[in-house]
């Protein structure tokens, strides 16, 4: 569909009388102007996203983003209603046309950097509409104005449903200029508007791509070979395993054995009976038949490369060696799994003119598409990605080329003939899943009697962007973030990053490099605090004189937890506890978190969690408050309990038994206090999860004496 | 064998140890019923059989002729049920969602049996696990269907 790109910000009319068998009167496209993804070069694709007005007065958005709990619908729609003056309740929404491309779903980023453009496209067509009724009418549109859902004409007392005036202002030329709202008087925007899919979700009716069918589609069961670099041989008993109940047929693929049947558990129980033999093949990253992640830690503690420089300022060798106390600390966090609870599964469909349907959950379905028909071996324009829901991805579903079923789905409706849903266990999903790399930095500070005023830190590690996007150390800011774009004011600081690849397939886990590195620096930071004698919670203050954005922040996390107060204290109900104090600076937007803690027979219990977040500018509060009590969730679950283990090459864990993570039992009480500075919008996904970590474990280091630079807690002994 | 499902008897021809989840999903078509560990780990798959929540994932097909098995797609059928789909909207539960029908139908049962839950109550019976970490608005929503 053609685009207007002589003036992008300028919706184009796409109304066609029967252009859609909904009856659709009027279909405004805009495109969006995406930023690239992590890392890419150049320009990233535009997308068209479609606002349908139908004759019953409802609204139709085909949303660029995927939705997967984040609230990105609802908060889609509260924009566009608010331009539009369209009750947030006359809208549906859909995952934006198959084939027409869609954007990359990730880094907190899809409300602000569409925001401008939603508000155009709703304001667009209220332009419209009221030149419709102004034609009708035979009177000027500066007479006319509308309430939600219709227009109006004061003078006459004339009114027009936007359903009756569809028809009419789809031949109308889009206007070049449009006024939007005054955002004093934004009702939608800015308000707690209900989710729109929470009910569907609530009796099982959300549909995800798990449970997508296609007429005449065979299931199918993978085995994966027990490492990258290993591929089949042979199949021991596949005669047996041919004659399995339901088995259609036994496939061979690279790096794994499939077995297609009519039903899903037929496939699963008859992949499960092969007995493989598997034998040395190739792969863009063979993991080492010795790899184990506690050998690769101090591989990486003790690799002292020269650091590419990141952030310097001052003079830090200089400030090292002039003290006489240098405090010194090595930190590393482990890998860790996604968990989203959908298991990855694609459905593959050629059809007859050659072209390919995939139905998978993905959040950048235009890479998806590239990636696919090169392993179709067809142009991209011959794929259709269907974009799901999703049930949870947290960063699992990006484009890893090892981690994506989407291949063996294709090879599979190849050699069947027939379309194919794969489905991969939770084991098969362990074992393929780009895990959160594991971490590891160094620090080195002096403390004087004011603060800090020498601080070097050091990581040591491979980001995602640098394996997928092929950033190069340093400017691969997933390898350092929450280490480097920290705002305290030290006089003499050094980050740099010592590149050091990773034999693990790494990718994007929530808040990514923020997920591990601020707590690190954080910790760090109070280790300074307590060897120059100081508060924490007073030092950081100080750190940000000037920073009126930053101290307003801390101060209101401090007010809403009652006042800083880190203990240790009798809390009245047989427990001592103490609080610590975090900030982070993810994806735009400021964060301060205090946690209260306590020991429960050695164990950390977390009581509470504050957070105070300033995103700029905020769309839906409630969505904001939602997505801080996730992202905490998140964050408190790493903190006490995740922990991805390799021995021998493979993950010692291949589904939840034995890969704990947060039930009810360990939720702590959430409060959220929401700022709107009035900065330029930040993202709202996964800011509330870096400075989760670094707040519980000052909490402990205050309350123990023991200082942990290794995550998760359940690793050490608190007696 | 003969299973009633949300109150019809259905027909299945299935091997008598396929799981109880994958009967429900690919014989009967009733996917809102999730499978995500297959292990009764996390309680996705989570149904009532004969009011008992049920991981369905590990449990045979076989030996449930003659039970009663209600799926998250007939909860609203029941008045308790219905309290808790409305304080699941109320409190805005669901973020991905995919846990929510074990989540919705575990509430469903402890309400059942135990009509005004401590937080202890529920913190022992909703053992359902949710990635999302949307526990404090399950806990709220089962205290405020407890109240309805």
């Amino acid at each position: 569909m053609p685009l207007d790109t002589k003036s992008p910000a300028r919706p184009v009319n796409l109304s066609r009388r029967g252009f859609l068998a909904s009856g659709a009167a009027l279909v405004l496209a805009t495109a969006l102007p995406l930023r690239p993804a992590r890392g890419q070069q150049g320009e990233a694709p535009a997308v068209q996203t479609l606002l349908e007005l139908r004759p019953d007065g409802t609204a139709l958005l085909r949303s660029p983003f995927v939705e997967g709990g984040q609230g990105i619908f609802t908060a889609m729609v509260q924009i566009v209603a608010e331009e539009l003056d369209l009750a947030p309740e006359a809208f549906t929404v859909e995952i934006a046309a198959p084939g027409a491309g869609a954007a990359l779903t990730g880094g907190s980023a899809s409300t602000r950097s569409s925001y401008d453009r939603m508000r155009q496209l709703g304001a667009s067509a209220r332009a419209m509409l009221m030149q419709a009724a102004a034609n009708d009418w035979g009177v000027a549109v500066s007479e006319l104005s509308t309430e939600p859902g219709a227009v109006l004409h004061d003078g006459s007392g004339r009114r027009a449903g936007y359903g009756e005036l569809a028809a009419a202002a789809m031949d109308l030329e889009v206007p070049a200029t449009v006024a939007l709202r005054d955002p004093a008087t934004f009702r939608w925007i800015g308000s707690p508007v209900p989710r729109i899919d929470v009910r569907d979700k609530s009796i099982g009716r959300a549909k995800y791509a798990i449970d997508a069918e296609v007429e005449g589609m065979l299931l199918a069961a993978v085995q994966h070979a027990p490492r990258l670099g290993l591929t089949p041989s042979g199949i021991v008993n596949r005669a047996e395993v041919e004659a399995m109940r339901g088995v259609h047929s036994v496939h061979l693929l690279d790096g794994a054995v499939a077995v297609v049947a009519e039903r899903f558990w037929q496939a699963r129980r008859a992949v499960e009976a092969a007995e493989v033999t598997w034998a040395e093949g190739t792969a863009e990253w063979p993991m080492p038949a010795d790899f184990s992640s506690a050998g690769f830690r101090d591989a990486l503690a003790g690799d002292t490369g020269e650091p590419v420089e990141v952030e310097a300022r001052g003079d830090v060798a200089a400030a090292l060696d002039a003290a006489d106390t240098v405090i010194e600390a090595v930190y590393d966090a482990p890998f860790l799994v996604h968990g989203q609870m959908e298991p990855p599964s694609t459905i593959a469909r050629f059809n007859d003119d050659g072209t390919l349907d995939l139905w998978l959950p993905n959040q950048s379905p235009a890479q998806f598409r590239a990636a696919a028909a090169e392993a179709a071996g067809i142009d991209p324009s011959q794929v259709r990605i269907n974009s799901q829901t999703l049930g949870g991805f947290f960063g699992r579903h990006f484009l890893y080329r090892t981690a994506n079923p989407f291949p063996q789905a294709i090879a599979l409706a190849r050699a069947t003939g027939r379309p194919v849903k794969l489905i991969w266990t939770r084991e098969e999903d362990f074992l393929r899943d780009a895990p959160r790399p594991l971490g590891v930095a160094r620090f080195r500070g002096v403390v004087g009697p004011d603060g800090p005023v020498a601080l070097e830190a050091v990581t040591i590690g491979e980001g995602p962007t640098q394996r997928w996007y092929g950033a190069p150390a340093g400017a691969d800011v997933s390898a350092h973030e929450g280490i480097s774009g920290k705002s305290y004011d030290i006089a003499n600081t050094f980050v740099g990053q010592v590149p050091h690849a990773n034999p693990a397939v790494v990718g994007y886990w929530r808040s990514v490099g923020h997920s591990m590195h601020d707590f690190m620096y954080e910790g760090f930071l109070d280790e300074l605090a307590v060897s120059g004698g100081l508060d924490p919670y007073e030092m950081r203050l100080a750190m940000l004189a000037g920073n009126e954005r930053l101290r307003t922040l801390l101060t209101r996390v401090g007010e809403l937890s009652g006042g800083w107060r880190p203990g240790p204290f009798d809390a009245g109900d047989g427990t001592t506890r103490a609080r610590g104090v975090a900030m982070a600076s993810p994806f735009g937007s400021e964060v301060a978190t205090i946690a209260e803690v306590s020991l429960d027979r050695g164990r950390v219990r977390v009581h509470d969690i504050w957070t105070a977040i300033d995103p700029g500018r905020i769309v839906n509060p409630a969505v904001i408050e939602a997505q801080v009590q996730s992202a905490t969730a998140l964050g408190v679950s790493q903190t006490l309990l995740e922990e991805l283990v390799y021995e021998n090459g493979e993950p010692t864990a291949r589904n939840f038994d034995r890969y704990p993570f947060l039930a009810m039992y360990d939720m702590p009480e959430v409060h959220v206090a929401i700022i709107e500075s009035g900065a330029e919008m930040g993202g709202v996904g996964e800011p509330g999860l870096p400075a989760v970590a670094p707040a519980i474990v000052n909490a402990v280091a205050r309350l123990t004496g023991i200082r942990v630079r290794s995550l998760p807690l359940s690793r050490h002994d608190f007696g | 064998m003969q299973l009633t499902v949300n109150g019809t008897a259905r027909e299945v021809d299935v091997e008598p140890d396929t799981p109880l989840l994958w009967v429900i999903r690919e014989e009967l078509g009733l996917t809102g019923t999730k499978y995500a560990c297959g292990v009764a780990a996390c309680g996705a798959c989570t149904v009532l059989v004969d009011g008992q929540p049920t991981r369905s994932c590990v449990t045979p097909a076989e030996g449930l002729e003659g039970a009663e098995i209600r799926t998250i797609e007939a909860v609203e059928e029941t008045e308790i049920g219905r309290r808790v789909v409305e304080a699941w909207v109320e409190h805005q539960v669901p973020q991905c969602g995919y846990c929510q029908s074990g989540q919705v139908l575990a509430a469903t049962a402890l309400l059942s049996g135990t009509p005004n839950p401590t937080d202890a109550e529920i913190e022992t019976a909703m053992s359902n696990l949710c990635r999302c970490g949307t526990y404090n608005r399950i806990r709220a929503a089962i205290h405020g269907a407890a109240e309805a």
